[in-house]
């Protein structure tokens, strides 16, 4: 294969991880918090479309739809059950710890439900393939579609932050809980919403990744989950266009070294990469100086 | 019936008691200074009243409403607007964007667009600016944003919390002819100061707070004269 073929399928993989970093990002920028449960709402998103597709031959697109609702309560609910009661806790520690336990929580319940054999996903994307040069370079349709759907998403994300009420009142929020309240903006709404937001978009990821990748366990989300959240601290965690720009360098790294370096140390070249940001540039690649307020 | 009533308030942080016993009125068309030393309790007692601290005992009504227990972002809504301490402007958005976070209550888009004029008019400087991020402008125009911010709610009441902090004395002088033309123009005004003779000057009656508790109260005028009050506010 040649090395375009290969960018474009870094570039894929690097969509996927992209949408999945900006739940990370946004929820950290709002809530000031890492919710490492996040990758494991995309495995139940997954599982959520299939059970639709196979066992009650649901529209693939209502099924997508369904998957997006049901992430959206999931991440509303977690946040409520879980995290709020901790967001005034003395250590920070203590909500991380308990996204861990949440993550758990939700691979567990997944188990429980749907087994420990690994099922294989129903790709969704019937776009055909398209060949260009000769055949030398081919687009799958699962490419297309996931390059589409992150540039669609991108965009609209940031039309929403920047042009629309409930945008400003994250963006507000972000910067400053308590004068944002101050303002007339109600802190736990906008946090709900942005757990409804980012959890929706995980089941988008979810079906993506699936399509690419079509094997499903309970355990499918915990990597990207993870390699999505090194590619938000890559951009610049909070930064929406910085969770964009990481997620995709992430995705071309990740298959660039499986190519031409070894697939097995594949995973260890991407933390490395992580590593040696945050060693030369601690706030990643879009990220903001913090200035301490006097 | 006075427009604000704080009765017998207690706040903690953690178990260290902020407020020991807070009472206080403030009439409709006022302009109230509370003074008192650092850690005397008036910035807990303005955090308190619009909804960022719990109260512990006591009870807060505004216009005969009891809005102890209200959220925040319910209280903006009832017309108390508050200027934090240190400003606290939105340093990453804009001048504009600032002032329309202001009106975040407001719906109607007319309305916003008046208020949002008479912010311009009053405070020229932050219409040139307005197009800059607030993290780039001076102590004195972060000060003329967070009141032009406040003001775009269109408050009955307006809280302001050491608004001549670190300013110099041109911008304190400035700052505190603006808070008696938005009193003027009909918005009562409730003032904490670390300068007292600044704020004693503007109001109309004051309280005196000390250790969390309100230790002297009366005419603002016969307060600056009072001999207790020289010596331990106004350095004289």
């Amino acid at each position: 294969m040649s090395f375009v073929q290969f960018l474009i399928n870094g570039i894929s993989l690097g969509s996927v991880y992209a949408i999945i970093a900006l739940g990370y990002t946004m929820v950290y920028g709002i809530a000031k918090m890492l919710n490492f449960a996040h990758g494991d709402v995309i495995m139940i998103g997954a599982y959520t479309v299939l059970t639709l597709l196979t066992g009650a031959g649901v529209n693939p697109w209502l099924a997508v739809l369904i998957g997006m609702v049901t992430c959206t309560v999931l991440g509303i609910t977690i946040e409520k059950i879980a995290y709020r009661p901790l967001r005034n806790a003395s250590s920070s520690l203590a909500v991380l710890i308990t996204a861990i336990g949440v993550s758990y929580f939700l691979q567990n319940i997944a188990l429980l439900i749907f087994g420990a054999d690994t099922k294989s996903f129903i790709n969704i994307i019937t776009l055909p393939p398209v060949s260009l040069a000769e055949g030398q370079i081919v687009l799958t349709g699962t490419t297309t579609v996931t390059i589409i759907a992150c540039i669609i998403i991108m965009t609209g994300l940031t039309l929403f932050v920047n042009k629309t009420k409930p945008g400003r009142a994250m963006k507000a929020v972000s910067e400053d809980r308590g004068a944002a309240q101050l303002m007339g903006v109600n802190v736990n709404a906008t946090i709900s919403l942005t757990f409804a937001i980012g959890s929706g978009l995980a089941a988008i990821a979810g079906v993506l990744l699936c399509s690419a990748y079509p094997s499903l366990t309970p355990y499918t989300g915990a990597m990207p989950g993870i390699k999505a959240f090194v590619a938000a601290v890559f951009g610049g965690i909070g930064s929406i266009p910085g969770a964009m720009v990481g997620g995709i360098l992430l995705g071309i790294i990740e298959i660039l070294g499986k190519a031409y370096i070894s697939s097995q140390v594949a995973d260890a070249i991407v933390f490395a990469v992580l590593i040696i940001v945050l060693l030369v540039k601690p706030t990643g690649l879009f990220g903001k100086n913090i200035q301490e307020k006097v | 019936m006075a427009m604000l009533e704080v009765k017998g308030l207690q706040v903690y942080y953690g178990v260290i008691q902020a407020l020991k016993d807070i009472s206080f009125e403030v009439n409709q068309g006022e302009v109230i200074a509370l003074i008192g030393a650092n850690g005397a309790g008036k910035t807990t007692t303005l955090h308190t009243l619009t909804g960022l601290l719990p109260a512990k005992q006591g009870s807060i009504v505004f216009e005969g409403k009891d809005i102890t227990k209200m959220p925040a972002h319910k209280i903006v809504e009832m017309g108390i607007a508050h200027v934090p301490e240190g400003r606290r402007v939105f340093s990453q958005l804009s001048v504009y964007e600032n002032l329309i976070m202001g009106a975040f209550t407001r719906k109607d888009k007319k309305e916003i667009a008046e208020n949002l004029e008479n912010v311009y008019k009053r405070f020229p400087r932050l219409q040139e600016r307005k197009n800059q991020r607030a993290g780039t402008l001076s102590g004195g125009e972060q000060q003329m944003l967070a009141m032009g911010r406040a003001l775009m709610s269109n408050p009955k009441m307006i809280v302001m919390d050491e608004p001549s902090m670190g300013l110099s004395p041109i911008f304190v002088n400035e700052i505190f002819d603006i808070i008696e033309k938005v009193s003027a123009s009909g918005t009562t005004v409730l003032l904490v100061e670390q300068n007292a003779k600044k704020a004693l000057s503007i109001a109309d009656r004051a309280y005196v707070l000390e250790t969390g508790n309100i230790v002297l109260s009366g005419d603002a005028k016969e307060l600056m004269n009072d001999d207790s009050i020289k010596k331990a506010y106004l350095g004289e």
